[in-house]
């Protein structure tokens, strides 16, 4: 359209621009970080099947439904599936991971306090997806 | 236009027709059926709920099935209806031709969706609009799977017929006195939507087929117990369906267009970045489909160059957003009922694309995907950008197509309580997942905080029900008893800046 001038437009798009390239930036370095898993984690494997969760850990304890971990150390999860794809989810520490038949996925995490928290299935897997649910268990150390 | 109703044919003069208004007619009664079908399962699954416990449905698999239905139809069977019957009216009058280049194709394609229909509402089938493997294939009971999978194919060639039409009427029989820029928005909304469908639907027809003889068990690509790989499917149906969403945004956006300047009395602001922005949209649409697998186990990289593509799409709507204000900007603007819907439209639209660049971030997608949040995302675009966009259109298409005005009383009722149910609903659901309820749920934990934003939710969804009947009414009633438009100003705008509709179908 001629007869005006397009400045504000410009200004705006620009102004657009630079919120995204900031946005990406920051979210590029803040994943960076969060994927960058510690040498010493202790490693999980979580099998999803219909519908609940099972936990192996390192020592070969295995565990159903309820997942027990220590404070102040790093734990790195190996997410297995047996039927279906599954999700595996613990929101209050943003672990977020599916469970792929064919594939293993990792993601990892450290408490940092005691307490008890949800674990759950976020990705659709069938009639009891909803109640496809576990509970993480925060302890002090052992030693 | 039509004026079906001052000049009343047997019904089956108009479904045996090949003519742009009459297919366009048929495709706007049913994909408005299809909205108040799929919008009445939305209020089934509100209301189960409203509480923790099985509240109105027995079992899970049932509530499964209907939120299956529930997204299937209104995607399929009436956003993408629904823009083909203003597409249907609008782009050959637009472009100054008698008809739809292919009349015949065009009533063909019409054709195939009542069929489609069907099979998506007789399966009635429970595994998400996405038909997630391997869960579909080895887990999904019963032949509901495969007639979702041949009605979903049946739908995909009618888009296809649909969008070769509009291309060819737009870029081969427009008038030679006008040039391809100065065809009107909402006429480039169509050509721009058409051609990303050609590009996007074929990946998914393909991944339908390789579903289907998975299913069938004489083949595996998608199932890993035959050395398959579901991600594959996530990455073909995601190569589709990500494009999908600006097929069905981009035409709201074209309404919006022949909304806000026409009750704004003003001409657009400015016309050329609104093609400009038609363009990178369906270029950029292509850039962005794996942002919604991050979780999947994707690399860093991969993450990366999805995120950015991503944000490369938010310049183009954010342009569209400016072009709407400052086409608004000192107009005259009258707010009857469509200009309201439209504005309301844009106002969700910036909201939704707000979220969307939040989920877009690699780390806060974790905190979000297939949560409610996403639910609430994506129903801002659907619900609050689309659908708003397009019941305005609707209010605006309506003297057009009857000859009589509806109530204006009642159609600004239908907007202020769809415009608080909306708001109650979707952002209470980005907040709800927030809290970190997944989707697809049947029955959830009694957690104070969800119980409440649930039942917050599913007032505002009763809220959107009541409006939506207050809607049907109207249109019943002014259909046959509203009193008479004049059709050539029916909102009393002045003819300054009107759009000359004096292209009148001559055969009618």
């Amino acid at each position: 359209m001629s007869g005006h001038s397009n400045w504000p437009e410009w200004v705006y798009v620009g102004v657009v621009i630079a919120l995204m390239c900031w946005v990406g930036a920051e979210a590029w370095e803040a994943e960076r970080l969060v994927e960058h898993v510690p040498a010493d984690a202790k490693t999980i494997i979580v099998t999803g099947q219909q519908w609940f969760w099972t936990f192996e850990h390192e020592d070969g304890t295995k565990e159903i439904g309820e997942l027990h971990v220590e404070k102040g150390k790093a734990y790195k999860f190996e997410i297995h599936s047996k039927d279906v794809n599954h999700a595996f989810n613990i929101h209050d520490y943003v672990v977020l991971m599916d469970a792929i038949p064919g594939r293993v996925n990792t993601v990892w995490f450290a408490p940092m306090e005691v307490g008890t928290h949800d674990i759950q299935c976020r990705e659709y897997c069938g009639l009891i997806h909803y109640n496809m649910r576990g509970t993480l268990i925060v302890e002090e150390p052992s030693s | 236009m039509v004026l079906e109703l001052q000049k009343p044919r047997p019904i089956w003069q108009i479904m045996f027709s090949t003519h742009h208004t009459d297919v366009g007619l048929l495709y706007l009664i049913m994909s408005l059926g299809f909205l108040f079908l799929g919008g009445a399962l939305a209020l089934v699954i509100r209301a189960e709920l409203f509480l923790p416990g099985a509240q109105i449905i027995g079992d899970a698999m049932t509530f499964n099935r209907i939120f299956t239905v529930h997204g299937t139809t209104l995607i399929f069977l009436f956003i993408i209806p629904f823009a083909s019957a203003v597409g249907n009216y609008y782009v050959p009058i637009m472009v100054r031709y008698k008809d739809m280049a292919y009349p015949k194709l065009n009533a063909i394609a019409f054709w195939l969706i009542p069929p489609g229909g069907a099979l998506i509402w007789l399966g009635f089938a429970d595994f998400t609009w996405y038909a997630t493997p391997p869960y579909s294939i080895i887990s999904a009971p019963g032949p509901a799977a495969d007639m979702w999978i041949f009605g979903l194919k049946i739908l995909g060639i009618s888009s296809v017929l649909g969008a070769i039409n509009f291309v060819v009427t737009i870029l081969k029989c427009k008038h030679p006195d006008m040039s391809i820029g100065q065809v009107p928005l909402l006429a480039w909304s169509f050509l721009s939507s058409s051609l990303i469908i050609l590009v996007a639907i074929p990946t998914f027809a393909a991944a339908l087929l390789m579903l289907l003889t998975d299913r069938l068990g004489v083949s595996g690509f998608f199932n890993p117990v035959m050395g398959g790989d579901p991600i594959a499917y996530a990455h073909l149906f995601w190569f589709t369906f990500h494009p999908e969403v600006y097929v069905l945004v981009i035409p709201a956006i074209g309404m919006m267009y022949e909304i806000i300047p026409r009750f704004s009395r003003k001409p657009i602001y400015s016309f050329n970045s609104g093609i400009f922005a038609f363009v990178l949209l369906s270029i950029v649409g292509f850039s962005s489909w794996a942002h919604h697998m991050y979780a999947t186990g994707m690399s860093f990289t991969e993450k990366t160059v999805f995120m950015v593509g991503t944000l490369a799409a938010v310049p183009a709507s954010a342009m569209h957003v400016f072009n709407f204000i400052a086409t608004m900007w000192n107009g005259r603007i009258k707010f009857a009922t469509p200009m309201m819907w439209a504005v309301g439209g844009i106002a969700l639209f910036f909201s939704a694309g707000a979220g969307g660049v939040a989920n877009a971030a690699m780390p806060l997608d974790f905190t979000t995907h297939d949560t409610y949040w996403v639910v609430g995302h994506f129903h801002l675009f659907v619900m609050g950008t689309i659908a708003f966009g397009s019941i305005g259109f609707v209010y605006y298409m309506f003297p057009y197509v009857t000859g009589r005005m509806y109530n204006e009383t009642m159609g600004k009722v239908h907007f202020i309580l769809s415009f608080i149910g909306t708001v109650l609903v979707f952002f209470t659901q980005h907040v709800l997942g927030l809290y970190g309820m997944p989707r697809r749920i049947f029955d959830y934990p009694p957690i104070p905080e969800w119980i409440a934003m649930n039942q917050i939710v599913t007032v505002g969804a009763m809220v959107i029900g009541v409006s939506m009947a207050i809607f049907l009414v109207n249109m019943i009633y002014s259909a046959g008893k509203g009193k008479l438009a004049n059709t050539d100003d029916p909102f009393d705008l002045g003819g300054k800046y009107y759009y000359p509709f004096e292209a009148k179908n001559p055969s009618h």
